[in-house]
C-alpha cells in the first residue's frame, strides 16, 4: 500500500527549482542580424563546452549559464572581437578543457601525433608484408 | 626483431585494456577549477543587489585586507545550506562580499531574511558576465581575494560545517 501511494505522491511532486527566475538573455536565443557575424558566433558556440552539462557544447545546452555564454559570444562577435580572441579569453579562465578544439601544448601533442605515428607503423608493417609476398 | 613485430599488437592491446581499466576505476572529476587563481581579479563593477547595501566592484576587493567573495543566488539550494557557515565566518571577522547570479532584489531580500545576511556588499550579476570573467562555473562558489586584489583560493560548492576551518586557514594565508 505504501509504495503506490509514494509513487502517486512523487508523480505530483513539484521539482525543486534549480533555475533562476530571470528570463534568458535575449541574445542567448536570438541570432545576430548580420548573417556573417552570426555564422562566426555559431561556429564558435559549437566548439565551446558548456560548464554545467559538460558533454554538450554551449550551442546545444539549455542550461542558463550556457545561454549566458551564447549571449556573451554573440555580443562580443557583434562588437567586432575575433572568435579566436574569445576562445583564448575562455581558455585563460577555464583551461583548454573549455574548447572542443584544444590548442597544441605538451599535454595534447600526443593526441595530434598519434594518428601520424599509427600511419607510419601501418605503412612499415604493410611494406614488410608486400615485400615478402612479391619475393 | 621478428618476435617484436609479432608481439607488438598484443602488447598494444594489453596496454589499451590496462589504461581503460585504470580509468574506469578512478572516479571522474567534473569540477572545473578557475585558472584565475594567482592572478589579479579582472576589473568589474556591479550594481547593488538589494537597496540599502552597496554594489561591488573589483576595487572594493583590493582594499589592503583579504576578503571572501561568495558567488550565490537566491534560487540555489546549496547556497542556503552554506549560509550558516558564511555567518560563522563573518562572525569570526572574515569580511564577506557577494555576487548574486541572475537574481532579483526582492528574491535576494527574502533569501537573506530567511537564511541570514553575512554580506557587506552584494553585486548583482544578472547575465553571469562577471561570473564568467573570474572563471566561476556555478553557484555556490567562494573565492578568497588578498589585499592587492589577487585571487588566492577558490572553493567550489557549498561550504560544509567541517570546511569552515579550511576556509579560515586560506583566509589567514592570504594576509
Amino acid at each position: 500500500m505504501k509504495r503506490p501511494l509514494f509513487a502517486l505522491l512523487l508523480a505530483f511532486a513539484a521539482p525543486a527549482l534549480a533555475d533562476s527566475s530571470l528570463p534568458p538573455d535575449p541574445l542567448s536565443y536570438t541570432q545576430l542580424p548580420d548573417p556573417k557575424k552570426e555564422a562566426a558566433a555559431a561556429a564558435l558556440m559549437e566548439q565551446i563546452r558548456c560548464l554545467v552539462c559538460q558533454g554538450q557544447s554551449i550551442a546545444d545546452s539549455n542550461a542558463e549559464l550556457a545561454g549566458d555564454m551564447r549571449a556573451m559570444v554573440r555580443r562580443r562577435i557583434a562588437s567586432g572581437e575575433s572568435p579566436e580572441h574569445i576562445r583564448r579569453w575562455l581558455i585563460d579562465r577555464y583551461g583548454a578543457w573549455v574548447t572542443y578544439d584544444p590548442p597544441m601544448e605538451p599535454l595534447t601533442w600526443p593526441l595530434w601525433a598519434a594518428p601520424i605515428v599509427f600511419l607510419v607503423i601501418g605503412a612499415w608493417l604493410a611494406r614488410g608484408r608486400l615485400r615478402r609476398r612479391s619475393r | 626483431m621478428k618476435h617484436f613485430v609479432l608481439w607488438f599488437p598484443l602488447a598494444l592491446f594489453v596496454a589499451f585494456v590496462l589504461v581503460v581499466a585504470i580509468m574506469l576505476r578512478t572516479p571522474s572529476d567534473t569540477v572545473i577549477r578557475s585558472h584565475m587563481i594567482g592572478k589579479p581579479l579582472p576589473a568589474f563593477a556591479l550594481p547593488a543587489g538589494i537597496p540599502g547595501k552597496p554594489g561591488l566592484s573589483a576595487g572594493n576587493l583590493a582594499g589592503g585586507k583579504p576578503r571572501l567573495l561568495n558567488i550565490f543566488a537566491s534560487w540555489c539550494i546549496p547556497c542556503a545550506a552554506e549560509a550558516p557557515q558564511l555567518m560563522k565566518l563573518a562572525q569570526m571577522g572574515v569580511p564577506v562580499d557577494a555576487i548574486a547570479i541572475r537574481d532579483r532584489p526582492e528574491d535576494i531580500r527574502a533569501f537573506l531574511d530567511r537564511w541570514g545576511d553575512p554580506y557587506q556588499r552584494i553585486g548583482s550579476d544578472t547575465n553571469s558576465r562577471v561570473q564568467l570573467t573570474i572563471g566561476s562555473s556555478g553557484v555556490p562558489e567562494s573565492f578568497i581575494v588578498d589585499g592587492r586584489g589577487i585571487i588566492r583560493y577558490q572553493h567550489i560548492g557549498d561550504i560544509r560545517p567541517e570546511q569552515v576551518d579550511e576556509i579560515l586557514r586560506h583566509y589567514q594565508d592570504a594576509q
